[in-house]
């Protein structure tokens, strides 16, 4: 694999990113639903903890089932409609490169966009105290969450040219992935252990608690490893 | 050999796109595909190119075969796709920055590659605008910039004239002629003149297969057409003996009364293909005590021989 390749696609998209209304919208909205609910749970409530924060339905909901499809719909879709696909599969650059190239993009716009966060943590900080390794491993949940879900954006992009039907399927895979942790709870105690292990739900709050087991390491990893693999078979599919 | 195909099928499901076919192209030729719309140019093309991979037969770019040695095949290659995909956001600068940098060419030598496209494409009033904004010709030339700036040993190019204006179509194809004496240029068509008028080899495709192939005079000299020698003559003779006397001459298959304008008649003589009959017929109509106010022979052109084949 050649990281140089990867590098020219990520700097292409993220500059992409920037020059579209894209991800000043995501940036923006993100900062001002998170400040908003930041305020309410630190002065309300009057605890120096950031997991009323992080465990947000409202946010959760947003950022992964609204701004990662949001963020991911162009990706390939774009180019198999401009065509500019066919340009960069035959340039000397392989499938994977190209995937890796775009997926990182895509994560990192998501990063910057929970920069915002470090902020209220030293805003915190700076009143009462306040645990840091918490505040570490809710963002890190965050952020392999968000690395599962843009897996999904990209591999759904990649399936089709148009742009909308991408957001829309990707909404309502990531959507049910997010939800389905939440109707657990109508499941019988026997199968609840077995689907509990499938559900971001269950990881995410896990991680959230400060407990970073191998099986949420595990369980992230190969939902990201197994949305690469599906995107590249979708972009070999021109090959049958 | 620069290009080789060997024995090339494509099927798309059950529809034969490409069936059998088999060329080569060496450096230094200009070799035009010409072929009506859906007679499976474009997917050779894009075959070569490793875009696609044929569903059997083999195809050699520099001796690297497309499927198994992809990544040295493109390499080689410059290719600009049919309807010519660009980067609308992008200015001419960035996207041949980025082009550069897919093709592998070393950081230090990127600025030096993009200026010297630049120039040879005539993109300098543009540099600074985005691709989106910018005239057919101007993204044409975005292309093909795009499609030489790693100095390939073949270029690959799907229609490269299409929607550019007269004077810019003379200077895209001068610039392909300019190229073609020390690369391999493969380019389609289905504009008859400019297969005349830019290669030196023509392939004529129809349905999948190759039904011609040969030098542009190659092809006219074996096609079936006969000449044509329209002659107009002062209306002081009689037409009807006129005729008759064209009608004996050797070589000549048909004479055709067009019109009477009144003062002058106009005659269609059809010959053999290949006969010149200006001046036997010239000798004739003085026998006749006619006038020959003007006289023109043309020979069948490779349109004619493009609808014979592609029929």
């Amino acid at each position: 694999m050649n990281t140089q390749n990867i590098k020219t696609i990520f700097s292409k998209e993220l500059k992409s990113y920037f020059n579209s209304p894209i991800a000043y919208i995501v940036m923006i909205v993100f900062m001002a639903i998170s400040g908003f609910l930041f305020t309410m749970s630190f002065f309300q409530i009057n605890i120096a903890s950031m997991r009323e924060f992080f465990g947000s339905f409202f946010i959760q909901l947003v950022l992964f089932v609204v701004f990662i499809p949001a963020i991911t719909m162009r990706s390939f879709s774009e180019e198999r409609k401009q065509g500019t696909l066919e340009l960069l599969l035959t340039k000397p650059i392989t499938d994977i490169e190209l995937i890796l190239g775009k997926y990182l993009s895509a994560l990192t716009l998501i990063v910057i966009t929970l920069s915002p966060t470090i902020l209220y943590f030293i805003i915190i900080k700076m009143i009462g105290p306040i645990e840091f390794w918490p505040f570490l491993t809710s963002l890190l949940g965050y952020i392999l969450m968000s690395a599962f879900f843009i897996g999904v954006g990209v591999f759904v992009s990649s399936l089709t040219e148009n742009q909308i039907i991408a957001f829309i399927v990707s909404v309502l895979i990531c959507l049910s992935f997010f939800l389905f942790g939440k109707l657990l709870i109508v499941f019988p105690t026997s199968v609840v252990s077995f689907f509990e292990y499938l559900t971001t739900d269950y990881h995410l709050s896990n991680i959230s608690r400060g407990v970073i087991d191998s099986r949420v390491l595990i369980y992230y990893f190969s939902m990201i490893f197994f949305t690469i693999f599906l995107t590249k078979v979708s972009l070999e599919s021109r090959k049958w | 050999m620069s290009i080789k195909v060997s024995n090339l099928t494509k099927y798309y499901g059950d529809y034969l796109a490409v069936d059998n076919m088999s060329f080569e192209a060496k450096k230094g030729e200009i070799l035009g595909f010409l072929g009506p719309n859906g007679a499976g140019k474009s997917t050779t093309m894009k075959i070569i190119t490793t875009f696609l991979p044929p569903t059997s037969g083999t195809v050699e770019v520099d001796g690297f075969d497309v499927e198994d040695k992809s990544l040295s095949v493109r390499k080689k290659l410059g290719y600009l796709p049919e309807l010519n995909p660009l980067y609308y956001d992008m200015t001419p600068v960035d996207y041949l920055d980025f082009i550069a940098k897919l093709d592998g060419i070393p950081a230090g030598e990127i600025k030096k590659k993009r200026e010297e496209m630049m120039r040879v494409c005539g993109l300098d009033s543009v540099r600074k605008k985005d691709i989106g904004t910018l005239s057919k010709g101007f993204k044409q030339r975005v292309g093909l910039a795009q499609a030489m700036i790693n100095n390939p040993d073949v270029l690959i190019l799907d229609e490269p004239t299409s929607g550019l204006d007269p004077n810019q179509i003379i200077e895209i194809r001068n610039l392909i002629k300019k190229l073609g004496k020390e690369k391999t240029v493969v380019l389609s068509t289905h504009i008859l003149s400019e297969v005349t008028a830019t290669c030196n080899r023509v392939i004529i495709i129809n349905k999948g297969k190759i039904v011609a192939n040969g030098t542009p005079e190659e092809l006219q000299a074996k096609s079936k057409g006969q000449s044509l020698v329209t002659l107009e003559v002062k209306n002081n003779c009689d037409k009807n003996a006129l005729s008759g006397a064209l009608k004996d001459i050797r070589n000549v298959n048909k004479v055709e009364f067009v019109k009477d304008n009144g003062d002058t008649f106009l005659f269609n003589i059809y010959g053999e293909h290949g006969a010149d009959l200006r001046e036997v017929i010239s000798n004739k109509v003085m026998q006749q005590k006619a006038t020959v106010l003007s006289m023109q022979t043309k020979h069948s052109s490779l349109e004619d021989i493009f609808r014979e084949l592609t029929k």
